[in-house]
């Protein structure tokens, strides 16, 4: 086994300055369902892992009138019980007890969903987040690449952004806090991932010695809310595209709209194409069906993944659809 | 002469009924102990090197670092500098350590440089022009073969093919020898004809088989009334056992080895280690309790195994464990060939089969691999059949649950569902018309066949193709026909009575989880007429007497055969005892209800335990054997038929296939527990619904590794994918009289065809190929859309 050193802080100032300033040598642990099979799979191999499921700070979920608060620890499954966000967030509980398995809910995290690597099967094959063969030949693109990116894929990443829940908590308008040696800041949740363009980045805008310390999103919206996932498996399967959208609406027509797809970039994918599609035009399949075509007028399939710009635009189409009808089931 | 025959449906007490498996509550309860559970006292662990590319040549290996690092204790160079390697994680090096951990350091710390060489591993349509003749083999040739791991029966039958090169020397053969090669290789490459001007043969890829043909195909395709086209395809896809392959292996003393392996073949497992060990396969003992799946997988040590025993050695004697990791255990053992094919069936306008052709392609890996039997069931008249192997670097194939069959059944019944739907003609019809040309199973395909679709519902489901949608949810529903041999193996046991009436059984079978042991004591329970619980059994040890491998269904037959002639001797011998007592003869007594009695008379009998007292102060002891001759009948046969329908619900917005409902109507002759029986086909059933809709080895064309060597990629069907399963076995007159047949593959044959007709009766287009997945069901919408 490849020797580590095993950190347990108990405040976020502790587990910050325990981190390092590169990426490499350290990582955060949180429920570890990510991080574990990585290090097995030998594609990172930190010397030194904080834990920070002993920052007592980092947990808890609390509504107020300024809105949801999600602590870094909060478990998949807290987000799927819990019962403000039940009946105040539906959808985001709804993407939660879709997402992976009862076992795996209960120990994942909020923040390590945020933070969970691609499933990109040649990264996680060693070779590499954005790999290449001996030549410089793009593996990917070269290659099996069934289940990659259909937009935002011109560059050298053509994973797709893994979270499920993502999307939705987009659509929610969620902001992440983080804290860092520089102290703390917050970003729009969309803004938090990035493309890398060189092996060396990471997907995340995230420092290797910031921590995320928690989720916020705005109070209960004023609008109609939904998520879709398209799996070829009902349950405990990764899926092949996913969608949410939150319309806020004036009369019987559409105000404004935020589209978000998952599984298609790499990076959660915001579609303004779609949300102009929308914007003052009444619900109904005919206008869905046009912010859906809308949504990937810009895909550029890779050789093996056409059926995924299908799929895209089957899942913004039906989540629209399902916001209009009432949300989450 | 006893009287061996199975008893009549009046006479049976068990045979047949409806019995829970007698291994239930230690399985459940987490009791059972399966080879990966099995931990020695001062138990090492050992952990292999693969080589990360799919073609490459052994330069060199410096394991001076392993070897030095604490806890390792011993390391054995599986492939020596200049071995040529053939897939991607074959072995190289193997460690032994005191722990898991050390011994992955000790992997990392070998240096292995390799030449890399140009791989393969697609198995798409071969290019135009690529394919080579099958020809004279080189001695280079045969090295590859025996590389490869090519069963020695098909390395004989291409050297009488084809002949040889150049005559092999003996040093040649001596090594060939040494890499596996069994005295009929020897033999074929002695008495081969030799082709000297053949040596300059460039080698391809793509080895194309001489054409088969039956009758005059072109004259009956060009007369056929309606013809119908078509390309369907089945891909590689693995094993998947769930308890990985792998063994534990100790050696007691020098010369004696004891291991615990994972396998389908206990008897025969001495006999493969007792060469490359340079032992007597006496002094080899295997053990195995339960088996956690192997589908064909499991039948030989495995090169691991054997450098298990190698290391364990060096180690002096110490156990040492190397079970495959999951990855390994999916990239290196064991993969179902690959199967493509381009048909055109004819036939006349009222359905009547006339022609078959077909261009059929597939890989079984490096060794090529042969063509399926097609047409599958149906002998149509006139046919032409030409197959081109792929030699790749997938790695190597393995028999797989009904090997050839579930590809020869995709080929065939999804071309002639086309060529129905292209007659217009309801399916059940249109096979049901052709049934002649299933000879000799024609009555049995009837009868099941009518069977299965009241049992599906057909009549109300069936629909023209395409015609019955509404929205983008549309359903449909396909059949297919299967057939299987199922003869039971060689098979010994020992059956003992005790003068205190307790019995016990004893043989070297096993139980792969498909009700063995259970059937061995209602066997040995009904002819004794005692409770099942009152007899020992005891399986899955080299002690005991060999019993057949378990393959090709073969294990019910061959292990209730000689159960039944133990259990009948046993008996009449106890009879022979108790006799006088009863003031009877021995042919006027029965045994029922755990009494031995005089026949019609209830006041003349013994407790089972008073007549064993009988048997005087020893036990005795009676070996049942199958075959034999010398006590018929015969009681197990061969040849089933089989139909299944399957219901799907296709949404074709984005291509995801459900499937709703599937029916499996089986016969294997007599039933010996119709509960396990009904098991084996909702097993085979879900193995089925997995391997139509998810599974698939995918191969990277650039690093030649498999990307999907996980079961997060490597799909497999779960809880939510079942759908309603209809059993019904066929038992009775017609069935029972026929001796007892396997099981354990035919009902894996079908599905994938009765899924793939099902789905293009609900979207009225063919998907070509399995797994029938969203890209691919798209794919085809699009093309008809298009067309
Ligand atoms: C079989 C399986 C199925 C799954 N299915 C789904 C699914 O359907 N949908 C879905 O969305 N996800 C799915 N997941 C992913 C799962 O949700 C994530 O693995 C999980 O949320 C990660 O959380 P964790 O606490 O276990 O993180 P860890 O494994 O501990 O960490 C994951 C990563 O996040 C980093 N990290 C963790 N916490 C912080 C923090 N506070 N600040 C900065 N970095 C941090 C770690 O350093 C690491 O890089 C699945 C996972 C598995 C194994
Ligand atoms: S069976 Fe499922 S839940 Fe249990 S250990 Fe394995 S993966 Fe985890």
């Amino acid at each position: 086994m490849r020797p580590f050193e095993y950190v347990s802080p108990t405040t976020k100032a502790q587990a910050v300055s325990l981190l390092g300033a590169s990426w490499g040598g350290t990582e955060i642990l949180a429920g570890g369902t990510d991080l574990l099979a990585l290090m097995k799979d030998d594609i990172v191999s930190p010397k030194r892992l904080v834990n920070i499921k002993n920052i007592r700070d980092l947990r808890g979920i609390s509504s107020s009138p300024q809105g949801l608060r999600m602590g870094a620890l909060t478990t998949l499954a807290d987000l799927a019980d819990d019962a403000g966000i039940k009946k105040n967030y539906p959808a985001l509980a709804e993407a939660a007890i879709e997402a992976a398995s009862p076992q795996i809910r209960n120990m994942a995290t909020l923040a390590g969903n945020l933070c969970q690597r691609p499933r990109c099967w040649y990264f996680r094959n060693g070779f590499g987040l954005l790999p290449k063969d001996e030549t410089g030949n793009e593996l990917v693109a070269d290659g099996d690449n069934r289940y990659h990116a259909i937009l935002g894929n011109e560059g050298p990443a053509k994973f797709v952004s893994p979270s499920t829940i993502v999307p939705v908590l987009i659509a929610y308008e969620a902001k992440i806090r983080l804290e860092g040696p520089k102290g703390k800041r917050e970003l729009p949740l969309e803004k938090f991932f990035v493309i890398p363009k060189s092996e060396n980045e990471r997907e995340h805008d995230l420092g290797p010695n910031e921590i995320v310390t928690e989720v916020v999103v705005p109070p209960v919206p004023n609008a109609k809310i939904a998520h879709y996932e398209i799996r070829q498996k009902d349950v405990f399967d990764w899926p092949l595209a996913v969608a949410a959208v939150a319309l806020k609406m004036q009369g019987s027509n559409v105000e404004s709209a935020r589209i978000v797809m998952g599984y298609v970039a790499p990076v959660p994918w915001m579609s303004p194409e779609a949300e102009q599609a929308l914007t003052a035009q009444p619900l109904d399949q005919e206008t869905a069906q046009k912010a859906a075509e809308a949504a990937v007028k810009d895909a550029k399939p890779l050789s093996h993944n056409e059926y995924k710009v299908q799929l895209a635009r089957v899942a913004v189409k039906r989540a629209i659809l399902k916001a209009a009808s009432g949300g989450a089931a | 002469m006893p009287d061996y025959a199975w008893p009549d449906q009046e006479h049976r007490t068990l045979i047949g009924k409806r019995i829970t498996r007698v291994d239930s509550p230690v399985k459940v309860s987490g009791q059972a102990k399966y080879t990966y559970d099995v931990h020695r006292p001062g138990m090492l662990y050992g952990k292999v090197l693969r080589c990360p590319y799919a073609h490459a040549k052994v330069v060199s290996i410096d394991t001076s670092a392993a070897e030095r690092m604490p806890g390792v204790k011993a390391v054995e160079i599986v492939q020596k500098p200049n071995a040529n390697i053939h897939w991607a994680g074959d072995d190289v090096v193997a460690v032994a350590a005191v722990d898991e951990p050390t011994a992955e350091d000790a992997i990392r710390a070998i240096q292995v440089e390799y030449q890399k060489l140009p791989h393969l591993v697609s198995d798409a349509e071969p290019p135009q022009g690529a394919t080579q003749e099958e020809g004279p083999l080189s001695m280079n040739d045969i090295d590859d073969l025996l590389d490869n791991q090519v069963p020695n029966r098909q390395i004989v039958e291409k050297i009488q093919q084809y002949g040889v090169t150049e005559k092999p020397t003996e040093d040649k053969l001596k090594s060939f020898k040494s890499s596996g090669a069994n005295d009929a290789v020897l033999n074929a490459l002695r008495e081969a004809t030799v082709h000297p001007e053949a040596a300059s043969r460039p080698k391809s890829n793509y080895e194309k088989a001489a054409a088969q043909t039956v009758g005059d195909p072109d004259k009956a395709m060009a007369e056929a009334e309606v013809v119908s086209e078509g390309l369907y395809g089945v891909p590689v896809i693995t094993h998947c056992c769930l308890e990985s392959h792998g063994t534990i292996s100790e050696w007691p003393d020098a010369d004696h080895l004891l291991t615990h392996i994972s396998t389908q073949n206990v008897s025969g497992i001495p006999g493969q280690m007792a060469e490359p060990l340079a032992i007597p396969a006496s002094n080899i003992h295997v053990h195995q309790d339960h088996v956690g799946g192997g589908f064909g997988s499991k039948f030989s040590p495995d090169r691991w195994g054997i450098f298990t025993a190698q290391i364990s050695k060096k180690a002096q004697g110490k156990p040492v464990r190397i079970m495959l990791e999951r990855d390994a255990e999916l990239e290196v053992a064991g993969a179902r060939p690959s199967a493509y094919a381009r048909v055109k069936v004819g036939a006349k306008r009222d359905g009547t089969l006339v022609a078959w052709q077909s261009e059929s392609w597939g890989t079984g890996g490096p060794g090529g691999g042969g063509m399926p039997p097609i047409p599958y069931v149906f002998t149509i008249p006139h046919q032409r059949k030409e197959h081109t192997a792929i030699r790749n670097n997938i790695g190597p194939a393995r028999a797989w649950r009904a090997p050839n069959h579930p590809q020869a059944a995709v080929l065939t019944m999804c071309a002639l569902d086309d060529l129905a739907a292209k007659l217009n003609m309801d399916p059940v019809e249109f096979f049901g018309k052709n049934l002649d040309i299933t000879k000799p199973r024609q009555d049995i395909y009837r009868e099941e066949l009518g069977i299965a679709a009241n049992l599906m519902g057909w009549n109300e489901k069936w629909h023209p193709r395409a015609q019955n949608r509404s929205g983008n949810i549309t359903r449909g529903v396909g059949l297919s026909l299967h057939t299987w041999g199922g003869r039971g193996h060689n098979s010994d046991c020992d059956l003992t009575l005790h003068p205190d009436g307790s019995v016990d059984l004893k043989l070297g079978s096993q139980d792969l989880g498909t009700g063995t042991r259970t059937c061995i004591l209602i066997v040995a329970a009904d002819t004794l007429g005692v409770p099942m619980d009152a007899i020992q059994l005891e399986i899955g040890d080299t002690t005991y007497p060999p019993s057949g491998g378990s393959g090709g269904s073969t294990t019910i037959g061959g292990v209730s055969s000689s159960t039944r002639r133990a259990a009948v001797d046993a008996r009449d011998l106890l009879f022979a005892k108790v006799a006088p007592t009863l003031d009877a003869q021995p042919d006027q007594l029965e045994c029922v209800n755990g009494r031995v009695g005089v026949k019609g008379d209830s006041h003349r009998s013994l407790s089972w335990k008073e007549a064993c007292a009988k048997l005087g102060a020893m036990p005795i002891t009676v070996r049942g054997t199958n075959p034999d001759r010398t006590k018929p009948p015969d009681l197990t046969n061969s040849g089933v038929g089989g139909v299944q329908m399957a219901e799907v619900e296709v949404d074709t917005d984005t291509g995801i296939v459900k499937v709703e409902k599937m029916v499996a109507v089986q016969d294997c002759g007599l039933v010996i527990d119709l509960k396990t029986a009904e098991s084996q086909c909702y097993g085979a059933l879900i193995m089925g619904i997995s391997y139509s809709l998810f599974e698939e080895k995918v191969m990277d064309p650039t690093t030649g590794r498999m990307l999907n060597a996980n079961l997060e990629f490597y799909r497999l069907a779960g809880f939510n994918d079942i759908p309603e399963l209809v059993v019904h076995m066929m038992t009775g007159k017609g069935y029972d009289e026929r001796g007892v047949i396997g099981l354990g593959e035919p009902p894996v044959v079908s599905p994938g065809a009765a899924i793939s007709n099902a789905v293009a009766n609900a979207i009225g287009v063919r998907v070509p190929f399995l797994p029938l997945t969203p890209d691919r069901v798209l794919a085809a919408l699009g093309q008809k859309a298009g067309a």
